[in-house]
């Protein structure tokens, strides 16, 4: 068995798989989480619009997986239809790939980012269309598909509400897996439409229902005439080639019924292995994404269906770090994720935070594993991303499909330890963590540290307390105080116990 | 009946009450407690750090030292969960299938769950007449599912009056060396919990992990909140403070 | 060598000797509604019906007799003058209309034109007790899906016996080769604040007429 501290010899570098919209200098360059968290911790109304939503989203999904009784063997059976899915997915893929050529649509393979983009750039260049409909992806916005069709001269039109609002702001990223806008309140979302929307009164006010109603009208503009749409899709049937799209607020139905031509691109770990296993995951997503029973609108297509939406139908599949994530005999298993956002909303440190300071692609607990398992964990801002959580435990609680994230974040901050331990120089932290482990690794070196520990202490205090600990340690005394140093240890005190019972062994 | 003492290394240099009030609680209820000598630390730091290396020889150091057969009792949830759960990963990840087995074949309890599992006992005759919020601390509620085992302990400590805290389930922000890396998310989270501590008017806050409690109490202690943190051990044992 | 293989090479490398696993999947999840939710076929019923409204659908029981009267008084009360629908809706469901144009989807209207329409009548292929759906599946009574996205106002009409208890049991009558659009009330968004708020696209309003025979 390979021990996990040694990266699998399977799967290839991330490095190796081109550039994506995501890779390369920029990330390199990219703020360590700690840094971008301190940033937007001091973005009031951001934690204020944060807390109160997933307040909302976890009672939500509290009362809705309540009331599924079955929801354990529910969870259960999703795990272990992802898990049989991961280790066949070559079988699955090429089935897949089978029934929808079959039912008349054409399958693409999308090594990285840059292949996805060239592929969906060609697609939409072959029906001659300038313009094309996006609905919410994240494999899009993974891909950097936006920035790849804008190359090309091909205008991306979002018709999402929270992909409007989050475009209306040049540099401002989607910060929640299912709102992209959570992090903007009513009276944000105001001030971009008055300013960006064309059309919009001056004297808008800030309730929601007329701000989504005024995007409505920009929105639908552009749907019905439509010729080209690019959507996701929540699940992939290999047995019968169907794709499904989970949705509530429509656009999806619209861009996967009333143009001539649908691209949907989704990652492989989409696929699932027969329509009955919807059964399971149709069930799991609602819930566990929105608290409801059911979204308001879901759709299922196969291929072509003549009379009756496209005429054509492309699905790109996208490997950009996938199949580097499967050779972690571990790691696989984030990727059964289907992208519920369910461990967004219950993490302390997300809801804090908001997505930002997980990078562009993946955010919260899923993004600190997803990310560094497809990229590799050689720059700071990704090896830092394993250690942005306090392994406190509540996602793994909520996961609809079981992945014991903390277990893998643990995992992989054993990869980035044995990455620096590569290093020539030792990191102050690899030194201080080795000399600890000698100490603590022999009996006599321990009891010596202790005596010198309490000594040290006594120096340090004034009037019975610390006020400030040495170095790196001063981080924790930058806000908390540090109890009375005590006179002795344990040990040192139940050697001194009178006529101790039971005693060295 | 015989039982050894796992103080845990944090306890053992900064938190010795909580070990000697574990000693006296347990003597009082009629057993005999060693504390094997050999011990130090179970390797939970490095392990959850990412020294994968240097935790496999703190568990075999740790295997070792409790290798005698006896029961094993720590007022620490985090080492308990630890030896529990962690141990055969960090075997796994060593290349060690026999600490796996050694590992297995440890008895290791909380002290919470050792009183109400094994001792079968709720009313531990202690006497501790404030007011206290228990907190549960993520290793001793998800880890070790604990329940209300705590609880049903404090509730028959005789004057203590217990109050629920609001989003008690909500991680302090501790998360070892989360506090470091992340300072300020930590500070930001123990914010909240001291804000909904305060909000309960209790005097004391309970918990099974020294390492939360620290934390939580050198927050509430640097903003004068007026509330101190006790162990478990310290309340049922009537002891108090180091 | 394509991309098609190099993906497809990574995968079984990846995979290494692990690959072809049969993990076995536990099925004991609940497929049928259980006793306690809905004993008889009547409670099936009525737990749609109450689903159903819970997703801000009006729900209107009816029996085959009535069915075109009703039909004629929701249209009246929608103010829904032009409707559409499928070339092969039963005849006798409009029978009752008075002072509404009612077309054929047949040659297919363009988008333009159903987005000039008040409303469309259907039926449907399956509905779910206990999420409250309805799913179409382009088959008898319902037409192509841009027919029931385009006009504001859907009636869809749902025959008792097209109800089934759980998710596990559409799912095993649906015919996966045709689109199928699963529908649990109208479009919502919640993208401002979490605050739910009419989702912009499908239609706003749905009626469902329940036959009961």
């Amino acid at each position: 068995m390979t021990p996990s501290f040694e990266r699998s010899s399977a799967g290839t570098t991330p490095s190796s798989q081109g550039p994506g919209a995501a890779a390369g200098p920029a990330r390199d360059r990219a703020p360590k989480f700690s840094a971008a968290a301190r940033t937007a911790l001091a973005d009031t109304r951001q934690r204020a619009n944060l807390a109160a939503a997933t307040a909302a989203l976890r009672a939500r999904r509290a009362a809705a997986t309540a009331e599924a009784d079955d929801w354990e063997r529910l969870r259960e059976a999703g795990r272990a239809i992802k898990d049989l899915t991961l280790l066949n997915l070559d079988a699955y893929l090429e089935e897949l790939e089978g029934a929808v050529t079959a039912a008349g649509g054409t399958v693409h393979w999308a090594a990285d980012a840059a292949e996805a983009g060239r592929i969906i750039t060609r697609l939409v260049r072959d029906t001659g269309e300038t313009e094309v409909l996006k609905v919410r992806s994240a494999v899009a916005q993974e891909i950097g598909l936006d920035e790849a069709l804008r190359r090309a001269g091909i205008v991306p039109r979002d018709t999402g509400l929270a992909e409007l609002i989050v475009g209306l702001e040049p540099g401002d990223r989607p910060s929640h897996m299912l709102y992209p806008a959570m992090h903007r309140n009513r009276a944000q979302v105001r001030e971009l439409f008055a300013r960006e929307l064309p059309g919009a009164p001056a004297d808008l006010p800030d309730d929601p229902e007329i701000l989504a109603e005024t995007a409505r009208a920009r929105l639908r503009e552009r749907m019905l005439p439509a010729k080209v749409a690019i959507c996701g899709a929540n699940f992939l049937v290999a047995e019968t080639g169907t794709a499904v799209l989970v949705e509530s607020e429509g656009n999806g139905r619209m861009c996967l019924t009333l143009p001539d031509t649908l691209i949907t691109v989704a990652g492989l770990e989409k696929t699932v292995p027969t329509w009955a296993d919807l059964e399971v995951f149709l069930q799991l997503l609602p819930r566990a994404a929105a608290g409801e029973r059911m979204t308001a609108a879901t759709s299922t297509w196969t291929g072509v269906t003549p009379g009756d939406g496209p005429s054509a139908f492309h699905l790109v599949l996208v490997d950009n770090g996938r199949t580097s994530a499967l050779a972690d005999e571990a790691g696989r298993a984030a990727l059964r994720c289907i992208r519920c956002s369910a461990c967004l909303d219950v993490c302390p440190v997300y809801e804090r935070t908001g997505g930002h300071p997980y990078g562009p692609v993946h955010p919260g607990p899923i993004g600190a594993v997803l990310t560094p398992l497809t990229r590799g964990v050689e720059s700071a801002a990704d090896a830092s991303l394993p250690y942005a959580s306090t392994l406190c435990g509540a996602c793994a609680d909520v996961c609809p499909v079981k992945i014991d994230i903390p277990d893998l974040l643990v995992r992989l901050r054993g990869r980035v330890v044995e990455s620096r331990r590569r290093r020539p120089v030792p990191t102050p932290e690899l030194a201080m963590m080795r000399t600890l482990a000698w100490t603590l690794g022999d009996r006599r070196r321990y009891e010596v540290a202790l005596r010198r520990g309490t000594r040290w202490a006594r120096l340090l205090s004034r009037g019975g307390r610390i006020r400030r600990l040495p170095g790196l340690l001063g981080r924790w005394t930058d806000a908390r105080d540090v109890p009375a140093p005590p006179a002795q240890s344990f040990r040192a005190w139940w050697e001194s116990r009178p006529g101790r019972p039971g005693g060295r062994r | 009946m015989r039982v050894a003492l796992f103080v845990a290394c944090f306890n053992d240099a900064l938190f010795p009450g909580t070990g000697r009030a574990v000693t006296a609680l347990l003597e009082r209820l009629g057993h005999e407690v060693v504390f094997p000598a050999d011990q130090t630390c179970c390797g939970q730091m490095h392990w959850t750090t990412g020294y994968h290396r240097e935790a496999a020889g703190l568990a075999r150091g740790f295997t070792e030292a409790f290798g005698g057969g006896d029961v094993i009792v720590t007022p620490s949830a985090s080492c308990a969960a630890t030896v529990r759960h962690a141990y055969p990963r960090i075997a796994e990840a060593a290349g060690d299938p026999g600490l796996a087995d050694t590992a297995r074949d440890l008895a290791v309890y909380e002290l919470a769950e050792f009183l109400v599992d094994v001792l079968g006992v709720t009313d531990v005759g202690a006497s501790f007449p404030h007011r206290v919020a228990y907190h549960p601390t993520c290793h001793s509620l998800r880890s070790l599912a604990l329940g209300d085992r705590p609880l049903r302990l404090l509730r028959q400590v005789k004057g203590l009056e217990l109050v629920e805290l609001p989003a008690a389930g909500e991680c302090c922000g501790f998360g070892g060396s989360f506090a470091m890396k992340n300072a300020d998310v930590s500070v930001a989270m123990v914010a909240d919990k001291v804000r909904h501590i305060r909000e309960t008017s209790a005097d004391v806050v309970c918990a099974v992990d020294n390492s939360c409690l620290a934390h939580i109490g050198g927050a509430l202690s640097r903003l004068r909140g007026g509330v101190r943190v006790a162990h478990l051990a310290e309340i049922l044992a009537g002891t108090e403070a180091t | 060598m394509n991309s098609r293989e190099r993906i497809l090479g990574r995968v079984r490398e990846a995979l290494g000797p692990m690959r072809g696993t049969q993990v076995p999947v536990p099925r004991d999840y609940r497929r049928r509604i259980s006793e306690r939710e809905a004993p008889t076929r009547a409670d099936v019923v009525a737990l749609f019906t109450e689903r159903v409204a819970e997703r801000r659908v009006s729900v209107r029981h009816v029996s085959a007799d009535e069915l075109a009267t009703g039909i004629a008084a929701a249209l009246w009360g929608r103010e829904a003058k032009r409707i559409i629908a499928p070339p092969d809706l039963p005849f006798g469901w409009l029978a009752g209309l008075e002072g509404v144009q009612a077309q054929a989807d047949s040659p297919p209207a363009d988008a333009g034109v159903l987005d000039t329409l008040d409303g469309v009548v259907t039926g449907c292929a399956v509905a779910i007790a206990q999420t409250g759906t309805i799913v179409l599946d382009g088959g008898r009574a319902q037409g192509r899906r841009a027919l029931t996205l385009i006009p504001p106002y859907h009636l869809c009409v749902v025959h008792a016996d097209q109800i089934v208890g759980t998710v596990p049991e559409a799912v095993a009558r649906l015919d996966p080769s045709r689109p199928l659009t699963w529908l649990s009330g109208p479009p919502a968004t919640a993208d401002i604040e979490l605050e739910r708020t009419p989702g912009l696209h499908g239609p706003q309003i749905l009626d469902v007429f329940v036959v009961e025979d």
